[in-house]
């Protein structure tokens, strides 16, 4: 018993740090494009915008409420935690989702009076984004808790790095829809999210130093987990790795004799998830920094392994069929192309 | 003015989640349909099938969003207002809303973009194929939340230790004793709502005299239903009845304003239930019916409000009013069913102006008669949260008063707005019809070139096909 009480909440961890890591890949390009609009203020371009996310966004969204259901599956106590200390951003992030992913289906039967909906999709994935930024960012600086529930005020949240923080995952989305866009599409909307992703791969970076900086310098503990030895050396492949995605992403859209469609896309995404395990890597094995660990909060072995068996046995076929519906909708969309 | 945290906690999740309940109430039926819709067009290669099956596809799509983004905001209010609801009942309720997410979530949201996008891209029958799962990924959906729900009036399979609740035996939780009862109840409310809404817009085509076939195709379909359904809805509400006299019997002393216990109960058919005073004001009643309908016996006893502590009482008024409401639309569509069942097999089901005209307006009863029936038993259940375990005033989140007013106002400003379109669009897809339909050969195939396309193309594979 001592095992798996041990074994089961890294488990769960595990499984919810990659169901989290799907969401901002997959939801991170979908709500990029609503970034991106503003940008794109020709109609045809922000239909083949949408055109290449609309049989995925609901599945993508998906991944969001297996990241909330998970933490309630698995750390109910942790679920119980978070949701009153991040009240006020989850739920005008909750709002924002609701304008764009009914923009999916409303601008096109609103259409041609759609010029609400194009509002309501860029602003709502702006906003969303900006919130989740501002979540993860409050949660790694820490959350007030006393007898094992919140005892924070509802402003808590609001500091200054959360608001970066908000700051750099719209622009990490944004990337992530550029290259996207630069994989979906071809001509004209193609050359211009490539003349994107060049300016918004710097602004990435500058965000992931800012972070990397500002996080141990106010933060001991982590500054203790990545500069003390041997850490240093364990964890310097994280760096390196994160410069040569870096450098690869900028190859693929820049290099004169190497640039191409696809790997912009694949390693703006490896970019993202070095950048995500970093995060990982400085909390471990806090779900609640600094106050409770994956143990203190963990659900009942029972309705950890319940849920398990169904995770282990659903996921999988999950990934199956979210992998197929993606090969079928496969390729560049043609200009003027729509599902619609 | 003290606010109080509780109350507009309350108020927030009964209007997020009834809002929100409208929607799966019909996408639940709709794909069932839509994929009824393809198959049967498989078999038959009846044209008409197909359009509808696209048009009903699109109305889908606009519905199926609107629950999808309502229902995200519920999974996580859980956990924000009623942060001690969640830390209580977390290692119960969790795994089920869990299963919800692994088995029905992904499938419906996977599939659904297969259904939307794939007429052209995928083979007839992967997209009839991918209907049918959308179709079992609301029902298994409305499975396990039914479940996580049922456990909250009928817990068992769980112990108690320092006040928070231990799952012992899944198997026990998950088919709660209320749980069967509320699943056919549910499902078969769902499958009703879609059918009369399915027939009402058939009438609407037949009154305007527009899409005939089509027209008369969703009035067999949806009628049928009716005649099938309502009955048999009557029949099952009736035993979940009888479950929650077993289980809530204060439930069912508030549904009826049923206050003394020593004596047989009259059926209340309408009255003003005085809490103050313990009795009914204008009272019009049928003697022993109540009664015999809980008892199956016209003299039998069953425990009435006075049996019961006033603060364990639910309030009443809700409760019976919503209650007779529900009951009363069961009743309606009975006689819709009925009428409908005697016009189509004299052979008038689509000449009778005066039935199909009401028909056209009654789009709305199943819905109002499901959100009627949940205010009755989540009011019904009060003052519990979890029966027998949690109260509901000790469920919430340690989250102030103006927090939540903020939220509420937030949450009602842009729900009414947001949705009042979407109705506002699916009214305007009605108002348009299947697209390429014989009637309607201006809008249609003229301004949708690569529907236009479509269509031929189908056309041309039908007409092998059949030859």
């Amino acid at each position: 018993m001592e095992d798996i009480s041990y074994w089961l909440p890294l488990v769960w961890a595990g499984l919810l740090a990659a169901a989290v890591a799907l969401y901002i890949v997959l939801d991170g390009f979908d709500l990029g494009l609503g970034i991106l609009f503003p940008l794109a203020p020709a109609e045809e371009r922000r239909d083949t915008m949408m055109n290449t996310v609309a049989p995925f966004w609901d599945g993508n969204e998906t991944w969001l409420v297996l990241g909330g259901g998970g933490l309630f599956v698995a750390f109910p106590k942790a679920y119980a935690i978070i949701m009153p200390a991040i009240y006020i951003p989850l739920i005008v992030m909750l709002l924002a989702l609701v304008f764009r992913g009914v923009a999916f289906e409303f601008r096109w039967v609103s259409k041609p009076k759609h010029a609400f909906w194009d509002l309501a999709f860029m602003g709502g994935s702006i906003v969303a984004s900006f919130m989740q930024g501002v979540i993860l960012g409050a949660l790694l600086q820490g959350v007030n808790v006393k007898n094992g529930a919140f005892a924070g005020g509802t402003f808590d949240w609001l500091t200054p790095f959360a608001l970066f923080c908000g700051v750099c995952v719209v622009i990490g989305y944004a990337l992530l829809a550029a290259t996207w866009l630069i994989l979906k599409t071809e001509g004209d909307t193609a050359q211009w999210a490539r003349s994107l992703a060049t300016p918004l791969l710097m602004a990435m970076l500058l965000c992931l130093l800012v972070v990397s900086l500002w996080t141990p310098l106010s933060i001991p503990r982590i500054a203790e987990r990545w500069f003390t030895m041997p850490n240093l050396l364990w964890l310097s492949p994280i760096p390196l790795l994160t410069t040569y995605a870096a450098y690869r992403c900028w190859h693929g859209l820049e290099s004169i004799t190497h640039r191409n469609d696809s790997d912009p896309f694949i390693w703006a995404v490896v970019l993202f998830m070095l950048a995500y395990i970093g995060l990982l890597i400085s909390n471990v094995p806090f779900i609640i920094p600094p106050a409770l660990t994956v143990w203190d909060v963990a659900g009942h072995p029972s309705a950890q392994i319940f849920s398990l068996v169904g995770a282990v046995i659903m996921l999988p076929v999950i990934l199956g069929y979210t992998a197929f519906v993606y090969w079928t909708f496969r390729g560049k969309l043609k200009a003027g192309e729509g599902y619609h | 003015m003290e606010l109080d945290p509780i109350l507009l906690a309350r108020i927030q999740f009964a209007f997020t989640v009834s809002f929100h309940i409208i929607f799966p109430s019909f996408t639940i039926g709709l794909a069932a349909f839509i994929a009824t819709l393809l198959v049967r067009w498989q078999m038959t290669g009846r044209d008409h099938l197909y359009r509808l099956a696209r048009f009903w596809t699109k109305i889908f799509a606009v519905s199926f969003a609107m629950g999808v983004v309502s229902g995200i905001v519920l999974s996580y209010q859980f956990g924000t207002n009623w942060s001690k609801f969640s830390d209580v009942t977390g290692n119960v309720i969790g795994p089920l809303i869990g299963y919800e997410v692994l088995t029905a979530f992904f499938l419906e949201a996977s599939f659904l973009g297969v259904m939307l996008f794939g007429w052209d891209r995928v083979s007839t029958r992967l997209h009839v194929t991918a209907a049918i799962l959308v179709a079992i990924g609301t029902s298994l959906s409305a499975f396990w939340i039914l479940s996580a729900n049922s456990w909250m009036h009928t817990p068992q399979g769980h112990e108690i230790k320092d006040g928070i609740a231990y799952p012992v035996d899944w198997m026990k939780i998950i088919f709660n004793p209320s749980f069967p009862y509320r699943f056919a109840h549910m499902f078969t409310a769902a499958y009703l709502t879609t059918s009369l809404v399915v027939a009402a817009v058939g009438a609407r085509y037949l009154l305007t005299d527009k899409f005939h076939e089509e027209a008369k195709t969703m009035m067999r379909m949806g009628i049928g239903m009716v005649v099938l359904l309502a009955p048999l809805q009557l029949f099952i509400g009736d035993m979940h009845g009888l479950n929650t006299a077993e289980y809530q019997p204060v439930k069912v002393a508030a549904m009826e304003a049923h206050w003394d216990g020593t004596k047989p109960a009259d059926l209340v058919l309408f009255a003003i239930p005085n809490e103050q005073e313990e009795r009914n004001d204008f009272e019009i009643a049928i003697p022993n019916l109540a009664s015999f309908i809980i008892t199956h016996d016209t003299e039998g006893l069953f425990p009435g409000l006075k049996d019961f502590a006033s603060e364990e009482r639910p309030p009443v008024t809700p409760v019976f009013f919503a209650f007779r409401i529900m009951v009363g639309i069961g009743m309606i569509l009975i006689g819709i069913g009925l009428i409908g069942a005697l016009l189509w097999a004299r052979g008038r089901l689509f000449e009778s102006k005066w039935f199909i005209k009401p028909l056209s307006y009654s789009w709305s009863l199943g819905f109002i008669a499901i959100l009627a029936g949940w205010w009755v038993t989540e009011t019904g259940r009060q003052p519990w949260v979890v029966h027998g375990i949690l109260k509901t005033a000790d469920a919430i989140s340690p989250v102030s008063a103006g927090a939540v007013l903020t939220s509420l106002i937030l949450f009602v400003l842009v729900y009414t707005s947001v949705f009042s379109m979407g109705i506002y669009y699916i009214n305007r897809l009605i108002e348009a019809g299947p697209k390429g339909a014989a009637t309607d050969t201006k809008e249609g195939v003229a301004s949708r070139p690569l529907s236009a396309a479509a269509e031929a193309a189908h056309e041309a594979i039908e007409s092998k096909r059949s030859s």
